[in-house]
């Protein structure tokens, strides 16, 4: 089913792309889109599809839940996957500021670069985990008091490692940040450490990886062959003894 | 003058900036930067709508172009009684205006032309500019000057930024430099002077976010004589930018450094020359730092400036096509006017993003 977003303001078109998932309608294509935001926010279903043509607004998928994939063909805006529970986000341009900001579980794909603060607040219960992959590079404070997940940022077209910007994990306590290559620990913020590469941090790297490549018509083997740099809390309580003076 | 207390004129918001520049000076309608506004419409709450334009007024281009709000008829006898005093009125008319059912309680909406035909001892042109409009604003009740740039003008009022611009007929102008700005006002009354751009001279600026560094940063220019006092910390970006570049000569890049500098970790892993430099500059001019969230576009003739605080907490996307810079909040107001940009990017922290019109331009 094809909605024309380019007349309708983002209240009726996410009225419209529920009432059509409601109607067990499992494939959507939403074109003319410009700025609509929340675009998918809160869906979820058994299975369903949702193509997105154009620029979305902020908080794309935002407290997206299970069985819904999101593509979005071109960039997307500030906030997408805000706080997003289940499902999957592909977005093959490049994402804005505090993509991926608190996110609880499901996987977020983007091709291209992100802005800073991607990451930002994630965490992960049980075997809900939140999962980043980044293609290109990212802006400053990636994974910032970030408590659980998996980011992964390839840097690819760089030819080596991935540009972070600086303070890289700042106030990081849980989880987990994977870079392809080596980088600078001058990068890293308070609270971040540089860890060895151990062999269950390869098991996950590579689900990922091989997830993300299939997604994004990429080479797996060249990508799992690389070299990769995990950074990941120094401490579970970074400012435990912050007011303690 | 009276000082107010700064409880009083804070004013965060949650706005909406964008800007478009022609560098080879070509001239575009308003149409466009308004259509684009409306694609963040929710950005703003309606209270606060404005836009700044260059080059539209080629034909009486030598003269200061005032843009006034008056609240009644008394108000602009006064204005235009204190104008004569050292200036001659070459041309005075009501600013063009459409009935809209948007758009409701409007001031009166005057521009005046004026040439210089006196100048006070030891005073240069541009200081008086600055002394006038300064003078007005804070003696003459119920009056306001809005812009004093030649070939320049700024539009404003309460309301959502598409309404006004469809208010002033923004359409029917022609500019190669338009900003624009939907505000959000969250702790302060909205009125129509106080929406944004805010203009001097010819410098104009739409911000977004706050200036938590204001009292500072006003102490810093009351010694250069920057007395006059809207209490925006709009203002404030002005007058430094004025300041920096245009009294104190120094390039927009220089002054960027000033306003929004690297964090000193981020500094001290710089080459020696880049790292004393930006040290020295943080040095003479602490006082111009601006700290908080902000984005900002400031403008001026012939150039248009786009830049974050040093930590980026306030969104600004840029695209370039052909001639055309485009900086905006949002990215899709950049879509809907340029479908396909040759290139489109997000601001990086404290890095300015700078239109120039080329040197074979028409305008200048």
């Amino acid at each position: 089913m094809r909605i024309n977003a380019e007349f309708l303001d983002y209240r009726r078109l996410n009225g419209k792309v529920r009432e059509a998932l409601n109607q067990g309608e499992n494939s959507i294509e939403v074109d003319g889109v410009n700025g609509h935001r929340y675009l998918a926010a809160a869906l979820s279903a058994d299975h369903a599809a949702i193509r997105v043509k154009g620029v979305p607004g902020n908080d794309l998928a935002c407290f997206l839940g299970a069985g819904i994939r999101v593509e979005v063909l071109e960039n997307c805006q500030d906030g997408a996957a805000n706080t997003m529970g289940d499902g999957k986000v592909v977005i093959r341009g490049s994402a804005g500021d505090i993509t991926g900001y608190a996110m609880r579980g499901g996987k977020l794909f983007v091709g291209g670069d992100v802005g800073y603060r991607a990451g930002i607040h994630m965490k992960a219960y049980r075997d809900s985990v939140p999962v980043i992959v980044v293609g290109g590079n990212t802006g400053s404070y990636l994974g910032e008091y970030m408590a659980g997940g998996i980011i992964i940022v390839l840097g690819l077209g760089n030819g080596f490692a991935p540009r972070v910007g600086t303070y890289l994990g700042t106030g990081m306590h849980g989880g987990a940040i994977y870079l392809r290559g080596n980088i600078d620990p001058a990068v890293l913020g308070e609270a971040a450490d540089i860890k060895t590469m151990e062999d269950e941090d390869w098991v996950v790297l590579r689900r990922e990886l091989r997830d993300y490549c299939e997604e994004l018509d990429l080479d797996f083997e060249t990508l799992a062959n690389a070299e990769y740099t995990k950074v990941a809390a120094l401490s579970r309580r970074p400012y435990g003894s912050f007011y303690a003076y | 003058m009276t000082l107010v207390a700064d409880r009083d004129y804070r004013i965060p918001s949650g706005c909406s900036i964008m800007g478009i520049m022609d560098e080879s000076g070509k001239p575009m309608s308003g149409e466009g930067i308004v259509r684009g506004m409306s694609y963040m419409r929710e950005r703003g709450n309606g209270l606060g709508g404005g836009f700044a334009a260059y080059g539209i007024y080629p034909g009486l281009a030598q003269y200061y172009a005032f843009h006034l709000l008056f609240e009644d008829q008394e108000a602009r006898r006064q204005v235009e009684k204190r104008l004569r005093r050292f200036f001659e009125i070459v041309r005075a008319e009501p600013i063009p205006t459409r009935y809209t059912v948007e758009i409701t309680a409007a001031p009166l909406l005057w521009r005046y032309f004026l040439e210089v035909k006196s100048l006070p001892e030891g005073v240069e042109e541009e200081e008086l500019v600055v002394m006038e409009v300064c003078e007005i604003n804070t003696t003459v009740e119920g009056a306001f000057v809005i812009s004093s740039g030649k070939n320049m003008g700024v539009f404003k009022g309460v309301g959502y930024p598409e309404d006004i611009g469809r208010f002033y007929r923004l359409e029917e102008y022609q500019a190669y430099i338009w900003t624009g700005h939907g505000r959000f006002p969250t702790n302060s009354v909205a009125w129509w002077g106080g929406a944004h751009p805010f203009g001097l001279l010819d410098w104009s600026v739409v911000h977004n976010g706050e200036i938590s560094s204001y009292g500072a940063n006003r102490r810093f220019l009351e010694h250069y004589g920057y007395h006059c006092s809207l209490f925006t910390d709009t203002e404030v970006i002005t007058y430094i930018f004025d300041l920096l570049v245009r009294k104190h000569g120094l390039s927009v890049d220089l002054a960027s450094r000033i306003i929004a500098p690297r964090l000193w970790r981020e500094n001290d892993v710089l080459p020696n020359d880049e790292r004393d430099l930006n040290e020295a500059l943080r040095v003479v001019y602490a006082g111009a730092l601006l700290n908080g969230p902000f984005s900002v576009i400031v403008a001026r003739q012939g150039l248009m400036i786009g830049l974050n605080d040093r930590v980026k907490l306030r969104p600004m996307v840029a695209a370039r096509d052909g001639d055309r810079l485009y900086l905006s909040s949002e990215e899709a107001p950049i879509r809907i006017l340029c479908r396909l940009p040759r290139e489109v990017w997000s601001a990086e922290a404290g890095q300015p993003i700078i239109g120039c019109l080329k040197p074979d331009a028409a305008v200048a």
